[in-house]
């Protein structure tokens, strides 16, 4: 998946010759399938106890975010002359602190307030 | 090696196509930029949604409203309209005869299956209200279809797109503003079905499991 492009490659492009692209694109759709479906299953037919179904879902859903961010974004952990990961890692951050800091404030104000 | 590094998100067309290569850099990366803030609008209806999730105000809650099956379609064809419009942007880059018929007949499929999600998103918004799950109903609705039907409009609104750049393919050829344009639709359309997986896992799956 992650194999150095070969030293021939005459398109010159960083996504590799065609077929690793066309292959890198069936990759992606192939490892999303592979997260999706389970998954689903797991929820259809109660394969698993509540929390360890929510922890499931949680690591499949971040799992096939980095796949597709990899396989149909194109976005590597080098060899790009943008900032395109470090603005993905600052928008991370940004959601960490404003959507989890939401969830804390008001879980915690909810338990205050005596709340359902 | 290769020496060659990737200008923006999405594949990049390469030296093939120099002069659309040389000035997809700015515009696909500031197209980026905007993405990322859309990002965290749809992050923090995330975050709302999951504070609003015992706020039901007696009102029925994710297991009377939510169908799996249905979402389960949808996600699958989402995904399959993200793989056909990469078979897209492949057959522009590397069709040495720049034919217009391969781009055309993919993005064709893309938009078929963009516009059955869309579809059956409204039929099932619709099967939502007649359960009594109006917006007005509870906190819970309320944040439910604040986010919702927001990812669906986007998805509206990028079919919408792809026509219209359809449209210039044929009026026009493959020419520069039409390849940037359709490296653009890339990134909102991947990006889009990213946002869906967060969509999915927190409310369908998270609230039926």
């Amino acid at each position: 998946m992650t194999a150095p492009v070969e030293a021939e490659d005459e398109t010159g492009t960083p996504d590799g010759t065609p077929r690793q692209e066309l292959r890198s694109y069936l990759w992606g759709y192939g490892l999303s399938l592979l997260l999706t479906l389970p998954v689903f299953g797991a929820v259809a037919w109660d394969w698993l106890p509540r929390a360890a179904l929510w922890w499931a879902i949680g690591a499949a859903a971040l799992a096939q975010v980095a796949v597709q961010f990899r396989f149909f974004l194109h976005i590597r952990l080098k060899g790009q002359a943008r900032e395109d990961l470090q603005l993905i890692l600052f928008t991370a951050l940004i959601l960490g602190m404003m959507g989890g800091g939401t969830i804390w404030i008001l879980h915690n104000l909810d338990g205050r307030m005596g709340g359902p | 090696m290769n020496t060659e590094t990737g200008r923006h998100p999405g594949l990049n067309l390469g030296s093939g196509h120099a002069e659309a290569h040389g000035e997809a850099e700015a515009l696909v990366f500031g197209f980026w930029v905007f993405m990322m803030s859309d990002l965290v609008t749809f992050g923090l209806l995330l975050a709302t949604y999951v504070t609003m999730l015992d706020n039901l105000a007696s009102g029925p809650g994710p297991k009377d409203l939510f169908e799996l099956k249905p979402v389960f379609i949808e996600t699958l064809v989402l995904l399959t309209s993200s793989l056909t419009y990469g078979m897209a942007i492949l057959s522009l880059k590397h069709d040495p005869g720049r034919r217009l018929r391969p781009v055309l007949a993919w993005l064709g499929l893309t938009l078929m299956l963009g516009l059955a999600f869309v579809a059956m998103e409204a039929k099932d918004l619709h099967a939502l209200l007649a359960k009594g799950g109006a917006p007005q109903r509870s906190g819970f609705l309320s944040a439910f279809w604040a986010l919702v039907p927001l990812h669906a409009l986007h998805v509206s609104a990028a079919a919408l797109w792809l026509v219209a750049i359809a449209a210039q393919i044929w009026r026009f050829g493959l020419d520069t503003p039409v390849k940037t344009a359709l490296l653009r639709l890339g990134v909102l359309w991947h990006f889009l079905d990213v946002v869906w997986i967060a969509i999915v896992s927190v409310v369908f799956l998270g609230g039926l499991a």
